[in-house]
């Protein structure tokens, strides 16, 4: 055994514990916006528990104020949670070697931040034990988020109107991005990524991020091809190399 | 406060569904690539640029067209992303990179947006 399952479970803790800070705010925001728009405490409640992933909740809960069609709705949701599928893909090397129940638990818990924290500490540091460290990061944003919704569910979130708090949350993105821009390829990846998905900002369904993403996947591919892999990226891994 | 009228009777459905899809969108490879016996390698090389290339995605519009178009001048965000960047690229540290991203923006807009 590489690590201790306390001390990894911990290390992820220790990890997501600054980005927590910008997830408060935004937690309070959704549950305060989901009531504001119409929804009982317990749709409002059930949107963090059963669909757990902020920015679809947010728009959900916009076109649900809005009288949008409930299809709409949906469709809305599943189009901007399609990044979740690259996650899994991109971390399932990582993870396939766990049981499946533990797997079902590690997929429910699958966010950008604790996705982004482990795959970087993962390939820095390949002793980690996966999947405490991915709980570890998981299971405290998962926690945060269902109370800070119900907060703000029942008592209102009132932001001063010179406090930016959504911005706390692309900062977050970027704290998660710059350790993962290594050298060119990865840097092509970034740059492709995220000048299409600005271009394609109004896009129906926020479909422009996804758009983004693919192209800056393939830009990273092709940038490989010309400049080589990123030093860091190219650790020996064999495929699927299990470690745990 | 939205204007709209209520949402219907229905909008527990719409959560679960939209919910048990997200979740196979968690669940999706983490399962298939079983199926397959792991990860082709020349995908799993691809897939090395998925944290770059979506968090950039999620990333630089925010900073770029806050309100819906690209703006550069006077884009009080795009500027405190980039003294941001800076401090993460420097301290690789969460914590300082939203501290520092927040008092730019919040100085920044007090400050009216001179630039």
């Amino acid at each position: 055994m590489t690590q201790s399952a306390r001390d990894a479970f911990l290390a992820g803790a220790r990890a997501v514990a600054p980005i927590i800070v910008g997830i408060v705010p935004f937690g309070l925001v959704a549950g305060a916006a989901a009531v504001d728009a119409g929804l009982t405490l317990l749709d409002a409640v059930g949107l963090s528990v059963v669909v757990f992933a902020g920015a679809s909740q947010l728009a959900a809960i916009g076109l649900l104020g809005d009288g949008a069609p409930l299809a709409l709705v949906v469709v809305t949701v599943l189009v901007i949670n399609l990044r979740l599928v690259m996650y899994s893909a991109s971390i399932a090397p990582e993870l396939l070697d766990e049981p499946r129940r533990w797997r079902t638990l590690e997929a429910y818990l699958l966010t950008d931040q604790a996705y982004a924290l482990s795959v970087t500490r993962f390939e820095r540091d390949p002793g980690t034990n996966r999947r405490w460290f991915y709980l570890g990061a998981a299971a405290p944003l998962w926690g945060v988020w269902q109370v800070c919704t119900v907060v703000g569910a029942v008592v209102g979130a009132r932001v001063p109107a010179w406090l930016p708090l959504d911005f706390a949350v692309p900062l977050t993105f970027l704290a998660l991005l710059v350790p993962a821009v290594e050298g060119q390829a990865t840097g092509a990846a970034a740059a492709v990524g995220g000048g299409v998905a600005t271009v394609g900002v109004g896009l129906p369904l926020e479909a422009g991020l996804m758009v983004g993403a693919i192209a800056g996947v393939l830009a990273g591919v092709l940038a490989e091809g010309v400049v080589g892999a990123d030093a860091a990226g190219t650790g020996d891994d064999g495929p699927g190399g299990g470690h745990a | 406060m939205s204007a709209g009228p209520p949402p219907g009777r229905f909008v527990w459905l719409a959560v679960v569904v939209a919910g048990v899809g997200t979740f196979l969108l968690r669940a999706s490879f983490l399962f298939l690539f079983e199926r397959v016996g792991g990860v082709p390698p020349r995908l799993e090389r691809a897939l090395r640029y998925v944290p770059a290339a979506v968090l950039a995605a999620l990333v630089i519009p925010a900073l770029v067209a806050p309100d819906g178009a690209p703006t550069v001048l006077g884009n009080d965000r795009l500027l405190a992303g980039a003294l941001a960047a800076l401090v993460a690229w420097r301290t690789e540290s969460v914590l300082a990179t939203i501290s520092v991203g927040m008092v730019a923006l919040v100085v920044l807009d007090a400050v009216g947006g001179v630039v």
